[in-house]
């Protein structure tokens, strides 16, 4: 079982499982956009905000290149002239100007430090938003969603995906936003300038997108080709690091490798190629800017040399030497931009697929849950022996009953009596993995199922406490159908012990509280003395406190059983189900813990599941699972007596798997 | 740590060394664009001279050719050599990973060696090909441009050479700020991985117990420590661009107000002083020598956060096995005999209690031996000092005779074949999995060890039979099924000492026997020790040895023991109770 716990219990044997290998799609999701949009709402304030000093900021950036054409022409050539003809030189004008631009540029820089600032925190808010949002949302997702999906991708959304939702909507953002809002501006003061000369610009830019939306489809194709081949490489490397062990045992070490460099090198490729072209992408953008620049030049040289009539919106006349200039300068600023939007585009798109899945996985259908039969503590009521609400654990619960006719509420003890009605069941519908199941768990009674891998025993236990529901029959609980109690008060009643050991980190009392939260630090001592956990726990480093991490890697599979044990035992539940608890512990040892949870759960019925028959043989019922189907039920006595399944399981006749 | 890394470089150094030198032709021409557009508008435009202009113009548009071609290249290159050094980096970490003993592979999780091959080799490839890119880039940039702008006017330049220890200054105390707080934020996000990750797996646990809530508190801690650092960090690291902005609008605001009297004063002739052209010019350098200094920031931040990255590779890379092959060289192992004397093993120096104690004992080439004993009684960490997985602490390990020590590692662990407790098999056909016990093995040789080990059986019953393909882990087979295709593959190497550990627990007692029949007719030359759970696995070896925390507490026949241990009299009875009802 080394393997199994990160694999899907019940996913299609062979489905892609590698969390990583997942392609992008290189489309760009006008919904994720909307929806991130949606998360902008609560900030309106502040998007408000960064829009008018991104626009501030932006036109002032703009400003700063005519500036240039203002100080020539206005001032340094009027200058020249009178120095020329020999008249003095007034530089008053010109400092005035140079203050009032000063105080222009100090507004730009403090509006885009305003809006990247307020940005950091807007765009850090709505992440933290759709974490919260995701992992709230999976908590309440059924158990079908992780059995059908791999945690690799799981948790890729968590870190991939809002990675890349940071990048883009930090950085890229407001990048082609302000780009975007500079083009405009910049394109305005460039028609202030010439008409003739900016068309020239307009169909300059349309030339180079066409390149640059070239050379960034190759780059996008290889990219996604890279992707597929890390996958790959991923997947390899999970599988094979995982069997390191097993690879130095047979001197595999060579043969591994080999391998691996095949894979390495196609992955190599893929990366070379994409990395090549979206290189490329930049030295060829700016240097298109350059040719822009020079022809520019050439052109407005011709139109003043010529005094070819010019065109804009400001009217009409010979093109200065510092408009031709200063439109240089505007051809820039109009080409930069365009350029940082068309390299960040690749970020965006994929950003934005990051944002479907996250979506994606925010809108999956949660839990449902219609129960209404709640559970409590109840005492006995002295007046007339009946049932009554109480806060103390006394080892008696009661099922609270709303009337909504009458609004009156009745309790029900909770015996712990289950009966399955003729269950079907199937993990997906065209697969039916139950048939006709039909049992009746007696209330104080320990009921053991047995059978092969696959038979069904954990699936019973599955739909008992509604990790999946039934597709026919009835499952009763004290006579109350499960479906009206509520979810979270059915799994509280049912401590369940189950195979795979989870534990998390953080120390070995914490881990134990976790059945209980308010447990004292003696209940949960006690807790390991029934599980037989103390003794070891005691000889940790730290006791009680040592601090468990990787799912208690330090310990040793049997020793993980028995802390989940007592996990189980501090939550003193009315009924407890244990799925294979003891299956690494010696026996031995399991001795000894079945004789303490015996005494912890006297009364009250339990449910082990195991194929070790030495866990099951003292149940007061066993049932023998066969492909979903109780083939034999019975005491031990009973069932060898009657020399069936079991007695050949017992003998040895068998083998289960 | 930086040594360590630049080992991988290798075939890709030329790579690395050409793009700084095509970077060099880049920037060179990229500089001297804005000296010849001074003198397109000053010779060409403002003299109307379209001879010049075209002549000029030409030029200019060579220069940005040849500068794209620069660019070209350097960009190929660069990344022909950082997915280059990534892929040696790769493979390096991968082979290194081959090298290691048990000891080495029970230091890193799994996990973290992926991580470690994918995620951070990528964030150093990234750097790498920044760092080659940029770090060139940035200081060529800056000289050339400062050169330019000097040759234009020295006096002017000046403006810069106040600004440039400004910005410098600025950007240092903003990085090294952030850098504190993206440190921590790279933590807190380790911890959010653990977190989810823990909750995804322990999801059964976490809704058996309702701990929906308690878990969502528990992330949303995390969550709220991140939003907070990663806010403070980028708000410091925000104001790089103002700052930068500042820069760059006070020197041109200076160079119009100072150039403006220069050109005045020299009536706007070039000959004797600055002109407007120039002066064009010169701001365009003001621009660029900034932006320099703004990459440079940018490669600092890069650098900061592939730093964590390179340290976690330079950790695998540098972890070096300690296991070493005998000076000895042997080869040759002479027979199956195993012996302990005086053993003590820990699995760290400083662990306070030994895990094996002073432990004895001699197997006869040929014998069957069981060991026994509870959880934690340290069955698998004697048997695993056999075949030299770990090295016995103190004392010695012999086998045929000779101390594994003095062994070659790959013939021992050919001749000492283990099936280890935490067993896997890989995606592949059966055959193929056989077959990592002997590369060359025939079909059938394959069928013969499949029928020792009692597999032959299912197999043939698999619609593909022996061609029937194994998914990763072994999924598409029983438990039980697993553990005898283990064995198969392990019997597969035709080993002088085979060791079982645990290896037929998913097995059920009838078949267990016939496997062990099977293991004594066949191959009676071979030494068999088995770890069993089951005294029925054990009861007929010609040696028990009962383990008891890390002690020898008993050891001899069945016969022997149910009379000397109580231990194995307690074990045998809890588990043959029926026996006796």
């Amino acid at each position: 079982m080394a393997n199994k716990k990160d694999e899907p219990l019940y996913a299609p044997k062979g489905a892609a499982r590698r969390g990583m290998g997942r392609v992008p799609g290189m489309k760009f999701s006008w919904t994720a956009l909307r929806r991130i949009f949606g998360y902008l709402k609560n900030y309106k304030p502040q998007v408000a905000v960064v829009l008018v000093c991104i626009l501030l900021s932006s036109v002032i950036m703009a400003a700063a290149a005519l500036f240039l054409q203002v100080l020539i022409d206005d001032y340094i050539t009027p200058l020249v002239a009178l120095k020329l003809a020999g008249k003095a030189v007034d530089y008053g004008p010109l400092l005035t100007t140079c203050i009032k631009i000063g105080v222009f540029f100090i507004v730009g820089i403090i509006a885009s430090y305003i809006f990247q600032r307020v940005m950091v925190v807007v765009a850090q808010g709505v992440l933290k938003r759709i974490r919260d949002e995701m992992f709230e949302h999976m908590q309440t997702l059924p158990l079908r969603y992780f059995d059908t999906h791999t945690h690799g991708d799981v948790m890729s959304f968590y870190t991939n995906d809002t990675d890349a939702l940071r990048q883009c909507l930090a950085q890229s953002a407001p990048q082609v936003i302000a780009s975007l809002v500079s083009v405009v501006a910049v394109f305005f003061s460039m028609l202030t300038v010439s008409i003739w000369l900016t068309l020239f610009v307009i169909v300059f830019v349309l030339f180079s997108f066409t390149i640059a939306g070239k050379i960034a489809s190759k780059s996008g194709k290889y990219f996604v080709a890279q992707q597929q081949s890390l996958g790959d490489l991923n997947g390899y490397i999970e599988e094979m690091v995982n069997g390191q062990k097993v690879i130095k045992v047979f001197n595999h070490e060579d043969k591994v490798m080999e391998e691996f460099s095949e894979k390495n090198e196609h992955l190599r490729d893929k990366m070379n190629q994409a990395n090549k072209y979206a290189n490329v992408l930049m030295p060829v953008m700016g240097n298109l800017g350059n040719a822009l620049y020079v022809l520019l030049g050439v052109i407005g040289g011709t139109f003043a040399i010529n005094g070819i009539m010019n065109v804009s919106i400001t009217g009409t006349g010979v093109l200065t030497l510092g408009a031709i200039v200063s439109f240089m300068q505007l051809s820039r600023g109009f080409m930069n931009p365009l350029s940082q939007v068309s390299n960040q585009l690749n970020f965006v798109v994929m950003a934005l697929a990051g944002a479907e899945r996250i979506f994606t996985l925010i809108d999956e259908k949660p839990e449902t849950d219609d129960g209404y039969v709640g559970l409590t503590l109840a005492m006995r009521d002295n007046k007339n022996g009946g049932l009554k609400k109480s806060d103390k654990r006394a080892g008696l619960w009661a099922w609270e009953h709303p009337h909504k006719e009458d609004g009156t509420v009745t309790y029900t003890e909770l015996k712990g009596d289950i009966v399955f009605d003729d269950v079907d069941f199937g993990y997906n519908e065209n697969k039916i993995v139950l048939h006709n199941i039909s049992l009746e768990a007696e209330p104080g009674k320990k009921i053991a199922f047995v059978g092969a891998t696959g038979a069904g025993k954990t699936t019973i236990t599955n739909l008992i406490n509604r990790f999946y529901d039934i597709a026919d029959g009835k499952i009763r609980y004290d006579g109350i159908n499960i479906n009206k109690i509520k979810k979270a008060d059915l799994r509280r009643s049912l401590g369940i012990v189950l195979q795979d050991v989870n534990l998390f980190t953080g120390t070995v009392m914490e881990n134990i509280r976790y059945g209980r939260l308010e447990a004292t630090d003696q209940e949960c001592i006690n807790a390991a003395k029934t599980a037989n956990a103390d003794g070891f726990i005691r000889m940790l480093p730290d006791g009680y406190e040592t601090v468990l991490t990787g799912g208690g890697s330090g310990l040793s599979q049997g020793q993980r059983q028995l802390i989940s044990i007592a996990r189980a035992a501090v939550a003193d539940p009315p009924v407890m189900i244990l799925d294979e608890a003891t299956s690494s512990i010696d026996t031995r040892t399991e001795a000894l813990v079945t004789k303490g949870m015996d005494a912890l759960m006297k009364g009250r019925t339990v449910f082990v599941i195991a194929h070790r028959l030495s866990t099951v043989r003292n149940s007061d019922l066993i049932m023998v699972l066969e492909n979903g189907s109780i083939i034999e039920k019975g005491s031990h006595d009973e069932l060898i007596a009657s020399h069936g399944k079991y007695y050949q399981l017992y003998t040895g006749a068998f083998e289960l798997e | 740590m930086i040594k360590t890394l630049a080992k991988s470089i290798r075939q890709y150094k030329k790579s690395s060394v050409l793009t700084p030198v095509f970077m060099f032709f880049e920037v060179l021409l990229e500089v001297s664009i804005p000296t010849l557009m001074a003198r397109l508008i000053d010779d060409g435009i403002s003299a109307g001279n379209m001879s010049e202009i075209l002549k000029l113009g030409g030029i200019l548009l060579a220069a940005a050719l040849f500068s794209l071609a620069a660019g070209y290249m350097a960009g190929k290159f660069a990344a022909h050599a950082s997915t280059g050094f990534a892929s040696n980096l790769r493979s390096d970490i991968y082979g290194n990973i081959q090298k290691f003993s048990f000891h080495n592979i029970d230091k890193f999780s799994t996990a973290s060696l992926i991580t470690r091959l994918t995620t951070d080799v990528t964030n150093v490839q990234n750097a790498y090909q920044m760092i080659i890119r940029l770090a060139f880039r940035a200081p060529l940039m800056l000289i050339f441009a400062f050169i330019a702008s000097m040759l234009i006017d020295n006096q002017l330049s000046l403006i810069f050479v106040a600004f440039i220890p400004i910005l410098a200054i600025f950007l240092y105390v903003i990085q090294s700020k952030a850098h504190v707080l993206f440190e921590r934020v790279f933590n807190t996000y380790d911890h959010l991985n653990s977190v989810v990750g823990e909750n995804l797996s322990g999801m059964r646990a976490v809704k058996a117990y309702n701990r929906e809530d308690y878990e969502d508190s528990k992330f949303k801690k995390i969550s709220m420590s991140i939003f907070s650092d990663f806010s403070k960090a980028e708000t410091i690291i925000a104001l790089n661009g103002p700052v930068m902005q500042f820069c760059v609008f006070c020197s041109m605001i200076l160079l119009a107000w100072f150039g403006a009297h220069a050109i005045v004063n020299s009536g706007n002739n070039e000959a004797i002083g600055l002109s407007t052209g120039e002066l064009t010019s010169l701001i365009a350098y003001t621009m660029q020598i900034l932006m320099s200094l703004m990459m440079l920031s940018f490669v600092f931040v890069m650098i900061v956060i592939s730093r964590a990255s390179a340290e976690r590779i330079t950790q695998v890379l540098n972890e070096r096995s300690d296991l070493i092959d005998g000076a000895e060289h042997i080869t040759e192992i002479p027979d199956g005999s195993v012996e302990f004397t005086g053993v003590n093993f820990r699995y760290s120096e400083n662990a306070e209690k030994n895990v094996l104690d002073n432990i004895n004992f001699k197997i006869n080439s040929g014998e069957t031996v069981g060991i026994l004993g509870g959880t934690g009684s340290s069955k698998s960490s004697l048997v695993s000092l056999i075949p030299r997985l770990y090295d016995a602490t103190e004392g010695n390990v012999k086998v045929g005779g000779i101390d594994v020590k003095d062994y070659n590692i790959r013939e021992l662990r050919d001749a000492v074949s283990v099936v280890l407790q935490k067993n896997v098999l890989f995606s592949g056909t059966i055959k193929d999995n056989i077959r990592w016990g002997d590369e060359n093995a025939t079909d059938e040789e394959i069928e013969r060890v499949c029928k020792l080990a009692c597999a032959d059986s299912f197999i043939k019953q698999f619609p593909d039979g022996y061609d029937t393909y194994i998914e990763q882990g072994g999924t598409n087979v029983s438990g039980g099924q697993k553990q005898r295709l283990c064995i198969a593959r392990a019997l597969m190497k035709k080993p002088k000492v085979l060791i079982l550990d645990d290896s037929t627990s998913a097995v059920d007692t009838k078949t267990d026997a016939q496997i062990r029949k099977a293991l004594r007719d066949e191959i009676p030359n071979t030494t068999k020790i088995i770890i069993a759970q089951r005294v029925a696995s054990v009861e007929d070896a010609d040696k028990i040895i009962i383990l008891d925390d890390g002690h020898i507490s008993g050891m001899g026949t069945h016969k022997e023991l149910m009379e000397t241990s109580e231990i194995y009299r307690e074990v045998y009875e809890s588990q043959n109770r029926v026996a006796q009802d």
